[in-house]
């Protein structure tokens, strides 16, 4: 009993932060289209320019909240220089050019900082909880705790702000929503600052349990992409349940099979989602009236 | 306030969508401007708020120049186009959809909800179901709404492509209608794009007509309405029935 809880606990936490990453992708693709190959990169730029802060004598509250802030800078950035310019080009180009932006953060990560592996002291200490026997990371009580706010918090921003509904209108059809006055620029930037945040708040958080290192944004952001093509992409909800999902079952091959496979689980899932369920488990059914 | 347009050139790619276009809509007038499929009246509407960009010429809303302005910055202005086939937000409500519309003045709470009144007083099938997805209304409920959503905006002049299209008669009726009690309570100025020139012209004080994206001919809506080349070539009538008729 006590190993499967302790395995449930860890793919809920580390699926968790898969659905923060998740969260990301979804927030970018609903607002214009795009699927940001980046993303995994604003996960371990979160964790890196914490572990910087750190370094350079800053409390951990305060190397955090510059690491998140740097980020969402880094994506509003991004967005300006790289994605604004390319105008109405189509998707699939601005998609690859997402793929050389992560290479960019990737290299520039790697020059500044290093190459080497790097730990953030956990939030709340290193005594582990005591649930049924299983012992608990006091950290993976952060994790998902601050995942449901996320999540409720995303909730709230698209069903109860304007802002929230324009950048729907944007994501369904953005001629007609530049015609009732919302400015789709305005709201690509806003997508991919806030995306950013996500991204950075899910590095911050799994750092102290995983460690980080410039280079684990590309598996983060697989796994991420897996977790928000499970849950179907444009749905929050599904984008985190995809995301604990993935964990989960990860947790569990490594636990019972081999954790030689772990990493395996996540393309295994996404191959699966494509060929049998394309619009993921929660994906909107587009219902046109003809 | 007036709304003028000179000189305009549109290209599609190489296509030459537009030559030289030039017409004007007086405030508080209703225009209408003719044409069969593919004369260039929605690219008209398209150039003049905004989405395409002409190559030449300008579009001056009274004394602003709109010529080079995004489409957010040409509602800001005061003028609104509700596009060719409504394109409402489908998986919003109809009041999400609504409020939409005042997005640029977003901060005005009070006349926000008061404008939302008004629209569910002029339309009220849209207060039935304010919360229902977009996606599930009729034809004519869309249309309804995409006005509505356009006149939350407050436009001075409105842009309606199409309006009919798709519609049975009595809706038509219905969607004419309110246009003219728009004009006539609120004194908004109206430039109605139709393929159906008889129904347009039935409420406009002047009409255009285009075709392969040039004007051939304008004049008061009764002049176009009884025009022999307009009757022949927009209106459907048949020859001997104009030559019967109250023809000149």
């Amino acid at each position: 009993m006590a190993p499967l809880i302790q395995y449930l606990m860890g793919g809920l936490t580390l699926g968790s932060t898969y659905g923060l990453t998740a969260l990301g992708f979804t927030l970018i693709w609903s607002a214009t289209g795009i699927v940001n190959f980046a993303q995994g990169e604003f996960v371990m730029l979160g964790g890196m320019l914490a572990v910087a802060g750190v370094a350079v004598g800053l409390s951990q509250l305060w190397a955090i909240l510059l690491a998140v802030a740097g980020t969402t800078v880094v994506g509003a950035m991004v967005e300006r220089t790289m994605i604004r310019p390319l105008g109405r080009r189509p998707v699939l180009d601005v998609v690859i050019v997402t793929l050389g932006v992560a290479m960019v953060v990737r290299g520039l990560v790697m020059l500044f900082l290093g190459k080497e592996t790097h730990v953030l002291e956990p939030f709340s200490g290193h005594v582990p909880l005591r649930v049924f026997g299983a012992a608990i990371m006091a950290q993976g009580v952060w994790v998902l705790a601050t995942a449901a706010a996320v999540v409720g918090g995303l909730k709230v921003f698209f069903s109860a702000t304007l802002e929230g509904k324009a950048m729907q209108a944007c994501a369904h059809d953005p001629v007609a929503a530049s015609l009732v006055g919302i400015s789709v620029p305005r709201m690509t930037l806003l997508s991919f600052a806030l995306s950013a945040l996500l991204g950075a708040v899910g590095g911050v958080l799994i750092t102290p349990i995983t460690m980080t290192s410039y280079d684990v944004g590309i598996l983060l952001g697989l796994k991420g992409f897996a977790a928000c093509v499970l849950g179907g992409l444009g749905s929050p909800l599904g984008a985190m349940a995809g995301g604990i999902l993935l964990g989960v079952v990860e947790s569990l091959t490594a636990g019972y099979l081999s954790s030689a496979y772990k990493d395996a689980v996540a393309l295994v899932v996404l191959l699966a989602v494509l060929f049998f369920r394309p619009t993921g488990l929660f994906g909107p059914r587009d219902v046109t009236r003809v | 306030m007036r709304l003028m347009v000179r000189n305009l050139d549109v290209f599609y790619g190489a296509i030459h969508a537009l030559r030289r276009v030039t017409l004007h809509v007086d405030a508080g007038e209703i225009v209408a401007l003719v044409g069969a499929n593919g004369a260039g009246k929605t690219t008209m509407l398209a150039t003049i708020s905004g989405i395409l960009r002409p190559r030449q010429g300008s579009v001056r809303l009274g004394e602003r120049e709109l010529t080079h302005l995004a489409p957010e910055a040409v509602v800001a202005a005061g003028l609104s186009h509700v596009p060719e086939g409504r394109r409402v937000f489908r998986p919003l409500s109809v009041e999400d959809n609504l409020r939409l519309g005042a997005y640029r003045r977003r901060a005005q709470r009070q006349a926000i909800a008061e404008d939302l009144e008004r629209i569910y007083a002029m339309f009220p099938i849209l207060r039935e179901r304010r919360r229902q997805p977009a996606g599930t209304l009729s034809g004519g409920e869309q249309q309804m709404l995409a006005m509505g959503r356009a006149l939350m905006a407050r436009p001075r002049v409105l842009l309606l492509d199409e309006p009919s299209m798709g519609l049975a008669p009595l809706v038509v009726q219905e969607i004419l209608n309110h246009i003219q009690n728009l004009r006539q309570k609120a004194g908004l100025t109206v430039l109605v794009v139709e393929q159906n020139a008889r129904a347009a012209l039935a409420i406009a004080d002047r009409g255009y007509v285009l075709e392969n994206g040039r004007i051939v001919l304008h004049g008061t809506a009764e002049e176009l309405l009884n025009n022999h080349d307009v009757q022949r070539a927009y209106l459907g009538r048949e020859r001997e029935e104009a030559c019967t008729g109250s023809g000149r």
